[in-house]
């Protein structure tokens, strides 16, 4: 009898290992070409669609590069397009969009997706434009041996906190800089921004409109959160990205950081730090302003799209391929490599804080076709105030400016 | 040479001229007369992992159909040029009215974008090219009188930093100014300051890119001076050693007169390539003490999603401009030396 449930369990699985690898693969002898970022989730998405659906094509080509986002506009346009499809997140898809260069996938995701979880279909009205595979978010980190030094026993959950804690670990003599943020002018500082503006209610446009709306009560007040956090950050905060960040936290010379979730397991790892920095990082959900109101993150997702100017025998395949690879399997094989928002995802250490975060009600970064240029005025224009050489009202008034001056120039204002 | 001649000597580079440089201005500036269409923004439902949320869209259908009808864009005539991106002309207006000192006016034109990067270009070319020139021409004058069996190991020692690629330059030098780096570290232990830090300043900013600027061009002044060295006719060196001239007074009456077509040549080559300012700015990830021209027209076009091709066209043209305006003295030099020549 023993016997016999095992045999059947055997073959029962044997079944299923089969059916994992004769994967649906849709018309054969197709041409299927991704363009996507180079980290290693997207390495096991993209490589195990490979590891599927490769023999069946005729060619299966991969560049994985950090340059995706600068080039898939113009590898996009031209008709046949450069690549079948672009492995996008909420601010790349529409990028994309607003140019019209990936299809709806209402009928591939009907053929090929059935095994696909129905709300990481990215719907704009009514039409499925990308599937989603994974999130991410910023949120604490929180050395808590360091926390309990300075006398301080629970983690931190409000910005007010995070600023009392840093304050008491400067006061205790431990660190002089125990905050570490993504500051680096640009992208960074205007994301940064963005966190604490969400946590404060901010909308950025009026909305259905693009006319700007961060000069605000809420972006004033955001701004100074910023600066009460960075009075506790490495002096050279302004040119820090995630990898300085990381690098500090990894050599122990931070005790509080907001950082991105997708640094928790090259963190949390055993490689670049000690087990005195490793065993006592708590990943915990992003600060908010009141106790349980919502937290100062913007959740991301990551997916795939389907060029638009592809033939549909080739969107097919590349749909085909890429939604073979959103299994139990490869997750489990790759459990800690993202936050997976598929089956059979076990969240480890690492998945905490983004979990914690997404729980606590954050805002998804907007998905708004002008948000590029509302992120790069805010980038650019906001350095002023965090030197301290200018007011927030003029820093913002400053972003709005340039702000409306860039969009009149993209034909989104008058 | 008769003319029909020197025209066809003269053809292939002038069509490679017209080909490879006055065309792409002409395109560039023709460009720049332009802004994009009105996109057609739409109010969807937007739904995904974290929820639904009505958002908006860019209409694809409608805004094609006007792209199509005018494939170029919205005709904008010299807009661009005059908004706040780039001359400002309404802020500076605005400014000169509503402010009560010169420094205030002032201080309201720095933050115009720019006004800041023109500020900071200007001020790196105006620094680091006489540096450079003098500096370049005392190397040269050193090297010349070494023996002659160190001079092949000095002026190898010399190029170096023209052999190392500007963004990877600056980037050993970001990395030694860092707190932890061989440079931060000495300065702060020298001031006894831990928190003393290059990067967090601007006047220090400023300083740290203008040397990197120095050091890195310097080579190029020096061999080009080296070179020219060579040629210093012996008769009047002695002849001037016979009267009873010093080295110093040689140095400054005979071989600077003498390398004074190099000086110029050299002088306009420096300004053009210091009005470029761009690889340090983002290898030292300066962006918040210092932006130029160059890095103006890279953010335009690189950062937004949508690349604004009319800015970043009129940044160049711009810029073009007052390259032109700066060399101006140097040109007009050039070519009274040349019809005094030909007479």
């Amino acid at each position: 009898m023993f016997l016999k449930k095992i045999a059947i369990a055997g073959a029962v699985a044997g079944l299923m290992g089969t059916a994992a690898f004769a994967a649906d693969c849709g018309p054969s002898g197709q041409s299927i070409r991704i363009l996507a970022s180079d980290f290693p989730a997207i390495h096991a998405v993209a490589g195990t669609a490979e590891a599927n659906c490769g023999a069946a094509a005729a060619e299966f080509s991969r560049n994985h590069t950090t340059e995706a986002r600068q080039i898939m506009n113009a590898a996009l346009t031209p008709n046949p397009s450069e690549y079948t499809s672009v492995i996008v997140a909420n601010s790349t898809l529409t990028q994309l969009m607003n140019d019209g260069l990936v299809r709806p996938l209402n009928d591939l995701v009907e053929k090929y997706g059935s095994h696909l979880p129905k709300n990481l279909m990215i719907t704009i009205d009514g039409k499925i434009m990308a599937v989603a595979f994974m999130a991410n978010s910023q949120h604490l980190f929180s050395r808590k041996d360091i926390l309990a030094q300075a006398g301080i026993d629970t983690i931190p959950s409000t910005y007010d906190e995070v600023v009392a804690a840093a304050k008491a670990i400067r006061e205790a003599g431990i660190m002089e800089h125990p905050i570490v943020m993504n500051m680096k002018t640009g992208w960074n500082v205007g994301e940064s921004f963005n966190l604490a503006f969400l946590a404060h209610g901010g909308e950025f446009f009026k909305p259905g409109t693009a006319e700007p709306s961060v000069n605000s009560p809420a972006g004033v007040a955001a701004l100074n959160t910023l600066k009460e956090l960075v009075e506790y950050a490495h002096p050279d905060h302004l040119t820090q990205a995630s990898n300085e960040t990381q690098g500090l936290w990894e050599a122990g010379q931070a005790a509080l950081g907001i950082m991105w979730g997708s640094r928790g397991s090259p963190i949390l790892d055993d490689e670049g730090s000690t087990a005195e920095v490793t065993s006592n990082t708590v990943l915990s959900a992003a600060p908010s302003v009141e106790p349980g109101g919502t937290p100062g993150a913007t959740l991301w997702w990551d997916g795939f799209t389907i060029a638009t100017n592809i033939s549909d025998a080739e969107a097919e395949a590349t749909f085909a391929a890429l939604a073979s690879a959103l299994t139990p399997e490869m997750v489990a094989g790759h459990n800690d490599d993202a936050v997976w928002l598929l089956e059979g995802f076990k969240p480890g250490a690492a998945a905490a804080g983004v979990a914690a975060t997404a729980q606590a009600g954050a805002q998804p970064y907007p998905m708004l076709p002008q948000i590029g240029l509302m992120h790069n005025a805010l980038g650019s224009e906001l350095a002023d105030f965090l030197k301290g050489g200018e007011s927030a009202e003029k820093a913002l008034a400053d972003v709005e400016a340039a702000y409306i001056t860039a969009a009149k120039e993209a034909g989104f204002l008058q | 040479m008769k003319h029909r001649t020197f025209f066809w000597f003269i053809l292939p580079t002038l069509s490679a001229m017209v080909l490879f440089i006055a065309l792409p201005i002409v395109s560039v500036f023709v460009q720049s007369l332009f802004v994009a269409h009105e996109q057609v923004l739409v109010v969807t439902e937007n739904c995904g992992p974290f929820g639904c949320k009505p958002s908006t869209a860019v209409d694809v259908e409608a805004t094609e159909k006007l792209r199509q009808e005018q494939p170029l864009g919205k005709f904008n005539g010299l807009g661009t040029y005059l908004n706040r991106s780039h001359l400002a002309v309404a802020d500076i207006s605005e400014a000169w009215a509503t402010s009560k000192t010169m420094g205030e006016f002032w201080g309201q034109v720095y933050n115009l974008p720019f006004y800041n990067a023109l500020t900071f270009t200007l001020t790196y070319a105006f620094v680091v090219t006489p540096l450079v020139l003098v500096l370049g021409l005392a190397i040269a004058v050193g090297v010349n009188n070494l023996p002659a069996m160190l001079k092949g190991l000095a002026i190898f020692v010399s190029l170096l930093p023209f052999l190392v690629t500007p963004l990877v330059g600056s980037l050993i030098l970001f990395w030694m100014v860092d707190g932890d780096g061989v440079i931060g570290a000495t300065i702060q232990k020298i001031f006894n300051d831990p928190s003393l830090s290059l990067k967090a300043s601007t006047p220090l900013m400023w300083i740290m890119l203008m040397i990197y600027g120095v050091w890195h061009t310097l080579p190029f002044s020096f061999i080009t001076f080296y070179a020219g060295l060579q040629t210093v006719p012996e008769d009047t060196m002695e002849a001037a050693q016979i009267d009873g001239a010093s080295k110093w007074q040689r140095l400054i009456h005979v071989v600077v007169p003498h390398l004074m077509p190099l000086v110029s040549f050299v002088t306009l080559m420096l300004i053009m390539d210091n009005l470029r300012v761009f690889e340090p700015i983002v290898s030292f990830s300066a962006e918040a003490h210092a932006r130029s021209l160059s890095w103006i027209i890279f953010n335009d076009l690189r950062e937004s999603g949508n690349p604004l091709y009319a800015s970043a066209g009129a940044t160049s043209l711009l810029t073009i401009i007052i390259v032109i305006i700066l060399m101006m003295p140097v040109l007009i030099r050039t070519w009274r030396d040349f019809s005094r020549k030909s007479h």
